[in-house]
């Protein structure tokens, strides 16, 4: 068995894990701080992707990093660089579509956060980094890491966006679920198979780790209030 | 050390105009809820921004809206104890102290942070979390990680709020002795009179949004100058008043002229007698009414009167001086002239 496709997988997943983990906390940071019409628009366009088919957004990718489109070409003739059918231009896909579910958790942890606690900080002339990597981050700390683990099981199973964007080349840049479309395409029932439950396993084990933050954020909330 | 605070706010329907000075002294500013008093708080430490006006601290400007002058928090070096005492949830004691400590110069924190550690009695507790904490502890960890920076000023936001009732005399004895020891000035908001008296040199009275002039506590209860002044210091008589002559005035709502022997300002509208200051013997200030329905406290009993005129007198007395009149239904109470409070609107 040839495990390409999961070596692919896990490090698209977590290279956009990582790229999503502090652009979703920022723009959960930022967003809550705009004027109420902006925060209102900036919050549906955040969130679309999650509503969105994911093809609708492989689609959206593709006009604009194919090889001539706007920033594709650029790309093309400044750097030599294709953007589409690589095996990381499924980060792209898994990025967008992974982003609501970081930008929604953060916010949501961000809003449960004790305003006081930040005035206070500063009332001690705290800088309002220190403020922000010291305080609210470890009060938001179970909250934004489910988010995290979240997004990165979501970013293992793409499909859609992924597939139209990187497309499904063996060796180069097939994932788990490409990969599994493609036997049963073929009729390899067996090979297929086994796939689906390596896929499985791994998700069993990343839903556990969530619920498992998630019972401890709120045994910790307990013992605050 | 000198604070001069004049400023002003909007807020939806609510308007802020606060105006005091302070030396070096224990403030209380005293006003039922949501009148304005967090809110003047917040200012000075720079957490809400006025709309207009000046915020001076021993010659620092700290807000001036002409100038275009507003200091972030972390230079106004004003430590803000609040409510909750929002001590970080995740940090030991230490650790909180530790936060706090930043603005001493590195060689002194260890020395700083050690010295307020033992000073408000918190040694031993260097690595529990704020929750294993009693409500005191927490009031004395949050006021070490306070007076560790060396602010110029503190504010003290209702400190005793967070507290169950048993746990509260013995919380405001410590803060008493700290309060005491503080080379600083201090500003305390509270809604209650009784830790005014106890615990505040002098007092500005707040009354939806507006600040009276500050006098001394004593000069409060002994003569407050409005009518807000009198309510929120416990008096529980008032009527609508007016000058009959010189000394004299005619209360509309009791239906009787008193006479006083403290200062009548010009534009008086409101009389004021205390609950505690009427007498059944006397040759001056008559008030003839009848009992109209007795409240046992445990330690005293309140007697509400119905005047000869549409308003009722609340009279509160020892239990015992009750007994020797109790079945009276027709009473005539006898208040002394220098108990006899004019008030302003």
């Amino acid at each position: 068995m040839d495990w390409y496709p999961l070596y692919n997988s896990l490090r698209i997943a977590l290279i956009s894990t990582v790229i999503i983990f502090f652009a979703g906390i920022a723009a959960a940071y930022y967003v809550a701080r705009l004027p109420r019409v902006l925060k209102g628009v900036l919050d549906v366009l955040f969130t679309l992707p999650l509503v969105l088919p994911p093809t609708v957004v492989g689609y959206l990718l593709l006009r604009v990093l194919g090889p001539k489109r706007a920033v594709g070409a650029w790309a093309l003739t400044h750097f030599n660089l294709k953007l589409t059918m690589v095996w990381w231009s499924a980060i792209f896909a898994t990025t967008v579509v992974i982003f609501p579910l970081m930008y929604r958790t953060a916010r949501g942890a961000f809003e449960s956060f004790d305003e006081t606690l930040a005035d206070a900080g500063r009332t001690l002339g705290r800088s309002n980094t220190w403020i922000f990597w010291r305080v609210r981050m470890p009060c938001c700390k179970q909250g934004i890491l489910a988010g995290t683990v979240l997004a990165f099981a979501r970013a293992l199973g793409e499909y859609g966006a992924t597939s139209m964007v990187a497309g499904y080349t063996p060796g180069r840049t097939a994932t788990i679920s490409t990969t599994v479309y493609q036997l049963w395409r073929t009729n390899d029932d067996a090979l297929a198979f086994k796939w689906v439950v390596v896929n499985l396993a791994i998700s069993a084990v990343v839903l556990l780790a969530v619920n498992l933050l998630e019972k401890r954020e709120r045994g910790v909330r307990k013992a605050w209030h | 050390m000198a604070l001069i605070v004049d400023i002003e706010k909007t807020l939806g329907d609510f308007h802020l105009k606060v105006n005091f000075t302070a030396e070096r002294e224990v403030m209380a500013l005293l006003g039922v809820s949501g009148c304005g008093k967090s809110m003047t708080l917040g200012c000075i430490a720079g957490i809400v921004r006025p709309d207009k006006g000046h915020i001076e601290l021993n010659g620092r400007v700290l807000f001036d809206s002409e100038k275009k002058i507003d200091l972030p928090p972390q230079k106004r070096k004003v430590g803000y104890l609040f409510q909750q005492y929002a001590l970080f949830p995740h940090m030991t004691v230490e650790q909180n102290i530790r936060a706090g400590a930043h603005a001493r110069p590195k060689a002194e924190r260890e020395q700083a942070v050690r010295e307020v550690l033992h000073a408000f009695r918190l040694e031993g507790l260097e690595n529990n979390r704020p929750s294993q904490l009693s409500g005191g502890q927490q009031q004395r960890c949050a006021m070490a990680r306070i007076l560790v920076g060396q602010p110029e000023l503190v504010l003290l936001d209702e400190p005793f709020s967070a507290l169950d009732a048993y746990l509260k005399w013995q919380v405001e004895l410590e803060l008493s002795d700290i309060l005491k020891n503080l080379s600083c000035g201090t500003l305390f908001v509270t809604h209650n009179r009784d830790e005014v008296y106890r615990l505040c040199d002098t007092v500005c009275v707040l009354n939806r949004g507006k600040s009276d002039p500050k006098e001394t506590v004593k000069e409060l209860f002994r003569a407050p100058a409005t009518m807000g002044a009198a309510l929120i210091s416990g008096c529980k008589n008032v009527s609508a008043a007016e000058v009959k002559q010189g000394e004299t005035l005619f209360c509309k709502d009791w239906n009787v002229t008193l006479k006083t022997a403290l200062h009548v300002p010009e534009n008086i509208a409101y009389v004021g007698v205390r609950a505690h200051y009427f007498t059944t013997e006397g040759t001056e200030n008559a008030i003839p009414c009848t009992v109209e329905r007795v409240v046992e406290n445990p330690f005293s009993t309140v007697v509400m009167l119905q005047t000869t005129g549409a308003g009722r007198l609340r009279w509160e007395l020892d239990k015992a001086v009750w007994e020797t009149l109790s079945g009276t239904e027709k009473l005539t109470l006898y208040v002394r002239p220098e108990d006899v409070m004019p008030l302003t609107e």
